[in-house]
């Protein structure tokens, strides 16, 4: 076996940790530090050669090649969007690496290949105890959770992998499944969000570096949740994520995907796809907590989040539930959606976003009714603090064909302070005279005779706040698998430090 | 001679510029209660929040000694720590919270601003239902969001399991009495009562003799303009009713 020190190991980085974050002056982002791990990257810069050399490094059989590079092609005639409640300068998109892999792209043949760095990495991320066990290797770790670990853009560690097989699940590096199950990738990649859907995803579809690729056979019910971090570790280094989950009539799935990154100075781009297909009676469930660096107290740094996120129920009575805590990233672009096409299908979208300091969140959903009785729920909890702006935008639709669709929306804004702003922004369209739509929006703030209640109790300034935040989310919290419901309450709390007094 | 629970020395305040507190003195002994009456508008409540340390007000001169300690620097939190409750007159709705997660949050806050440990989670429902059955709390109430939807009587009886488990030295009553009908009146002051140990000191702040049938005080003090102008035993208060309280404002001017 593996014969890691886990806590020796801790002890060396953590002091290294301190040093660094000390030295950067800054102490308010929990998880700022760096690994030093020796990366193999592609030139700066975005060109044809820069997909070629991507698509080459990955092993990729030319049909891949040829997809990137038609989405390359497209991609140099689109805008960047300007739509969204969000500000930030001109990104150069010729001044970033697209590829960053550790060394060793064969991929580790067990733990003891692991950099041990990247362990200690895991640890500090707050990956529960349960799974870090298992991804150190300790003997008689168990778990129901498996984790396909994404690094700076490649895998490098996936667990599990047997136990899932012998159920027929196939749970993968998205570079892996492109060389081994090449027919699916090809039947189901892109087939959500086009190739030339945004300028974001068009970009992620000519770059993309790694991602997970799940696929739940007929019938099957995953014996556990999925669960994925991501980390974006090198220096201007673009992260584009490309996740593809299929599950096949009557399966079901439950995917997680937490995120954290290191302290940075300049600013990363992100820009994910995630496609999800729910064939005849299947049902998946996607839960995101991520938490990237948002930046210093004055707005310098912090992720940039583009992501497209889309579910589409291919099936009748497929059901696609989204559920998101966004308390990261200085500027996050987000609306993880669902196409309702079967009939009967369901899709719901439960959503958490936080932002503090000098945070930019546009973020919400997408139902797009097309079969006869689908139905959607949204819930969406907005918390601005700080000098923030936060933006639910939502779009709910009706085709012609969508007899009884029905939606219930509800969008709650909440407020902490006077220098912060919260907006809804939904758009409603139906096609359909037997449509029934039904929207609910509040705004509130923290009172301060709450707070003054809560501090007769005896709670502090900081409690009293994330007693009433975590009051306010509770609907969306009860969503969540239970065990990061307790992570993600810790969260809350830890966003909102220094939001009050 | 022992420490008093409560002392506050000629006491003055406002909020923005208008003087509410003019000058009081007040001393509660360990294990008594005392009863504060007044008219709406004489500053009973004002007395209240400013024990408790709401920001609005201003303390502009005066001392409030709680076991001995100035508690005037304090935020309300380390008041509450130190032994301080305040029982509201119009209890905050906090959505979401289930009464239970609001009461354990309450608790451990207090525990480790005085450096115990937090209670483990058997002993903490035992607690609840040991103070919960007194008050006829049951268990689907303490699953609500605390004070959301709320009868009078039931807000009213969660203030006072609140006051239970987090056992203060001094109790402040706001106006417990108000918003609550006769059953709910002798369920609440039942439950008070239990509270009173011979240690434990209670302010009971109320407008109408009624409540001190129920509660009955060592010592009624009567509030007029911002002060104490009378003090005595508890037939004062009956007197109060019988005469009102414009014979005790003329004394006051």
């Amino acid at each position: 076996m593996s014969a890691l020190d886990i806590p020796t190991l801790k002890e060396n980085i953590d002091l290294e940790t301190v040093e660094k974050v000390r030295a950067l002056d800054v102490d308010k982002y929990k998880y700022g530090f760096e690994t030093t791990i020796e990366s193999d990257r592609a030139p700066k810069g975005l060109s044809e050669d820069t997909v070629r050399f991507i698509s080459a490094k990955k092993g990729e059989p030319e049909w891949m090649l040829e997809w990137r590079l038609d989405a390359f092609r497209r991609w140099l005639t689109l805008d960047e969007p300007t739509w969204a409640r969000v500000h930030y300068p001109q990104i150069d998109f010729q001044d970033m690496y697209y590829y960053a892999a550790p060394k060793s792209t064969s991929g580790p043949k067990s733990l003891d290949e692991v950099d041990p760095e990247l362990l200690a990495t895991y640890e500090k991320l707050g990956i529960p105890l349960r799974e870090q066990e298992i991804l150190a290797g300790v003997e008689g770790a168990s778990a129901n959770v498996a984790v396909d670990a994404v690094f700076d853009s490649v895998s490098v560690v996936t667990t599990f992998r047997e136990e899932l097989a012998k159920v027929g699940i196939i749970f993968c590096s998205i570079s892996e499944a492109v060389r081994e199950y090449p027919d699916l990738v090809r039947q189901y990649l892109g087939s959500v969000v086009p190739v030339s859907d945004n300028f974001y995803a068009t970009l992620n579809s000519a770059v993309f570096t790694d991602g997970s690729f799940v696929y739940i056979p007929k019938g099957v019910r995953c014996p556990m949740e999925l669960s994925t971090y991501f980390r974006i570790n090198e220096r201007n280094t673009g992260q584009f994520e490309r996740t593809l989950i299929i599950a096949e009539e009557g399966s079901y799935v439950s995917y997680l995907e937490g995120c954290t990154a290191p302290m940075r100075d300049e600013n990363q781009l992100h820009a994910a796809v995630v496609e999800l297909v729910a064939l005849d009676d299947a049902e998946i469930k996607y839960s995101t907590v991520q938490n990237w660096y948002p930046g210093d107290k004055d707005g310098k740094g912090g992720i940039y989040n583009f992501v497209t996120k889309r579910g589409d129920c291919r099936g009748h009575n497929s059901k696609i539930s989204w559920t998101q805590v966004e308390t990261g990233s200085a500027i996050t672009w987000k609306y993880p959606s669902c196409i309702l096409r079967g009939d009967n299908s369901r899709g719901e979208f439960y959503s958490i976003a936080i932002s503090n300091g000098h945070q930019q969140v546009d973020s919400g959903t997408k139902m797009i009714h097309l079969g006869k009785n689908t139905s959607s729920r949204i819930i969406a909890k907005g918390i601005a603090a700080g000098f923030s702006d936060n933006t639910y935008r939502g779009q709910v639709s009706a085709h012609a064909k969508a007899k009884n669709a029905r939606n219930f929306t509800q969008c709650d804004s909440l407020l902490i302070g006077d220098t912060c702003g919260a907006h809804t922004v939904p758009y409603i369209e139906s096609r359909n005279a037997s449509a029934h739509f039904e929207h609910e929006a509040t705004t509130s703030k923290i009172s301060d005779d709450q707070m003054f209640y809560c501090m007769q109790r005896g709670l502090s300034e900081e409690e009293a706040v994330a007693l009433i935040v975590n009051g306010f989310v509770r609907d969306v919290l009860q969503q969540l698998p239970m065990e990061f419901m307790v992570e993600t309450q810790k969260l809350i709390s830890i966003s909102l430090e220094g939001s009050v007094g | 001679m022992t420490t008093p629970v409560l002392e506050i020395r000629n006491l003055h305040a406002r909020i923005e510029e208008r003087e509410i507190l003019k000058g009081v003195n007040l001393v509660i002994p360990a294990g008594e209660v005392h009863a504060i009456m007044g008219r709406n508008g004489s500053g009973k409540s004002t007395l209240s929040y400013v024990l408790a340390g709401k920001e609005d007000y201003e303390v502009t001169e005066g001392e409030i000694l709680l076991n001995g300690e100035n508690i005037l620097e304090m935020e309300p939190d380390e008041r509450a720590a130190a032994g301080l409750f305040l029982a509201f007159q119009y209890p905050i709705e906090i959505p979401g919270v289930a009464t239970m997660t609001f009461l354990k949050a309450a608790i451990n806050a207090q525990r480790k601003a005085r450096g115990e440990a937090e209670l483990s989670t058997p002993d903490f429902m035992r607690a609840v239902k040991e103070a919960g059955a007194q008050l006829q709390i049951d268990s689907d109430m303490l699953k609500r969001p605390l004070n959301v939807g709320f009868s009078g009587g039931e807000k009213k009886r969660a203030e006072i399991l609140q006051m239970a488990l987090l056992k203060p030295s001094l109790a402040v009553l706001d106006e417990t009495d108000s918003g609550l009908d006769i059953d709910a009146l002798q369920v609440v002051s039942k439950g008070v009562n239990a509270l009173r140990d011979g240690q434990r000191s209670m302010l009971v702040i109320t407008h109408y003799q009624r409540l001190l049938n129920h509660i009955v005080p060592d010592v009624v003090h009567v509030f007029s303009d911002g002060r104490i102008v009378e003090s005595g035993d508890k037939d004062l208060a009956l007197q109060l009713e019988a005469k009102g309280y414009a014979g005790f404002d003329g004394e006051a001017a």
